[in-house]
């Protein structure tokens, strides 16, 4: 039990550190999807919690599931609209900094 | 079990862990993505192991499957950008040790702490009582369709909206055909959709007494149909014959407004049933919910309105 | 001990090997050919075993069969996949390793 806790916050962390910090559109929304899963685990170990297994969160997951793929899906043709805008210009600038990527 | 189940959990926690941190700070993009998909994969177990079937079919379907379709068709349109994508994404300097990695190893465990302080939630007692008046043998579903189907019904509103939103963006980009095509693809294609939709009506009986449902099952089906996409079949949402496909992506939404109105102008509550019908009423909305989350997920993997008819050889699924 | 979960259980363990052995051949093998040669052979065998071996522990032939048409839809996937890999590497230019 507290080993999935404790997986729920390492990962809430790793998912809230990617998403300040990736400036590649494509990698923040990969960790918003770590993130929102850190959020399920949570719940569902807190339902198990409970002596009679509540199944309120489980359905709560099941929603926040199909909610996380169509927020992905939107998203991910938001990015790719603008790299399709952004997509004429032949090669990054110098003024870019090595180490660094935007989208 | 209990000091094998404890290591297996700690293996699979640690494995989780590094797939979350390679899925956001790989160098190589398509390394993150494919991290990424198996990250959704382990979850699956990790649900298991924390008696959440349903929500393991859901992960593995939904999360890994679907999300995973779509991450990978966005990297092969932004492959021009791959060769820059090796840059090196995180350093650590002295500072990072000394300051952040403390901070952050403190917030988690403060975060664990907290949530090891949280009250266990009361409704099991409840849902499990009142599971005789809902139509279905399974909690699960019967919160789902029955106790909380509002939530449902707005989840099945946001998926059209996504689906909205993501054909609002104009014409679908031109499928890319494989670089070298196989003559095995498509044969799976075609021989495994059969498969598809049996494996979907199962999930769906199912979910009237065991884990299963519309979720899974209508997530089974739309993949099934992603497969037959990437297999070189044509879409067949067309906008000459929109017509029908619009009405069935909606059906789900439309279905369950339907039955919650009558429900209050029945003198109801929004969303109550008569327990007499109220099995009938639950299959006819896992059917339709089923069939429009199947559409919607493939609607939404077209990424843009599809073209009008333009070939008449086409390949029909 | 039934006879039944004896020879599951050592049809399971049978089955381990494989595993390993494929998995000792993704990471050491030197290119994606020989990688995906090791993996799509050794796993399915492996997989093959445990999924027999557990359908004979379980003693009902509706799970045997569900389990093994677990194996089938197994065995089609990963030769498709396998076979789209090696298609897609050789379309790249990735040569095949020669010692």
């Amino acid at each position: 039990m507290l080993i999935y806790l404790a997986l729920a916050s390492v990962l809430f962390v790793i998912g809230l550190h990617g998403l300040f910090t990736a400036r590649n559109l494509l990698r923040r929304l990969l960790s918003l999807n770590v993130l929102t899963t850190a959020v399920f685990l949570l719940l569902v170990v807190i339902a198990r919690k409970a002596t009679p297994l509540d199944p309120v969160p489980h359905a709560m997951v099941l929603t926040g599931i199909v909610i996380a793929v169509s927020t992905t899906a939107v998203a991910l043709a938001l990015v790719e609209r603008i790299a399709l805008r952004h997509s004429p210009e032949p090669e990054p600038s110098a003024s870019t900094r090595p180490g660094e990527e935007d989208a | 079990m209990g000091l094998v189940g404890q290591v297996f959990d700690a293996l699979l926690a640690i494995a989780l862990v590094w797939l979350a941190w390679q899925a956001t700070r790989a160098a190589d993009l398509f390394r993150a993505v494919v991290s990424f998909i198996v990250f959704g994969l382990l979850m699956a177990v990790a649900w298991v192991r924390l008696e959440a079937p349903d929500i393991a079919l859901a992960e593995a379907a939904i999360g890994a499957g679907a999300t995973g379709a779509l991450l990978l068709s966005a990297l092969d349109r932004l492959a021009p950008r791959r060769g820059r994508s090796w840059a090196r994404v995180w350093r650590a300097d002295a500072r990072t040790w000394v300051l952040w990695v403390p901070a952050v190893m403190a917030l988690a465990g403060a975060l664990t702490a907290a949530a090891w302080q949280l009250p266990a939630p009361g409704l099991g007692a409840v849902a499990t009582g009142a599971l005789e008046q809902s139509g279905v043998d399974h909690a699960v579903t019967a919160v789902l369709l029955n106790f909380r189907a509002l939530d449902t019904l707005l989840e099945i509103g946001v998926l059209v909206l996504a689906a909205v939103a993501v054909w609002s963006m104009g014409p679908a980009p031109a499928a890319s055909a494989p670089v070298m095509p196989s003559p095995t693809l498509p044969m799976l294609g075609r021989t495994l959709f059969p498969v598809f939709v049996l494996v979907a009506a199962y999930l769906l009986w199912r979910g009237s007494h065991a884990p299963g449902g519309a979720f899974p099952a209508g997530a089974v089906l739309g993949a099934g149909g992603i497969l037959m996409l990437l297999a070189g079949a044509q879409p067949w949402i067309r906008s000459a014959e929109h017509g029908p496909w619009r009405a069935i992506l909606s059906a789900g939404f439309a279905v369950m407004l339907f039955a919650a109105i009558v429900g209050a102008l029945a003198g109801g509550a929004f969303f109550e049933y008569p327990a007499a019908i109220a099995s009938h009423a639950i299959l006819v909305l896992e059917v339709t919910a089923g069939m429009s989350i199947a559409l919607l997920l493939f609607a939404v993997y077209l990424r843009g309105e599809p073209h009008p008819a333009a070939d008449t050889d086409r390949q029909r699924c | 001990m039934s006879w039944t979960e004896l020879v599951g259980g050592l049809l399971v363990i049978a089955g381990m090997p494989f595993f390993i052995l494929g998995t000792l051949g993704l990471l050491r093998f030197p290119d994606v050919y020989t990688r995906l040669h090791a993996l799509s052979k050794a796993d399915n065998v492996g997989l093959g075993l445990v999924c027999v071996g557990l359908g004979i522990q379980s003693g009902s032939p509706a799970m045997m069969l569900k389990l093994l048409l677990i194996w089938v839809l197994m065995l089609v996937a990963s030769a498709t996949g396998a076979g789209l890999i090696a298609r897609t590497a050789l379309a790249r230019g990735i040569r095949p390793w020669s010692p």
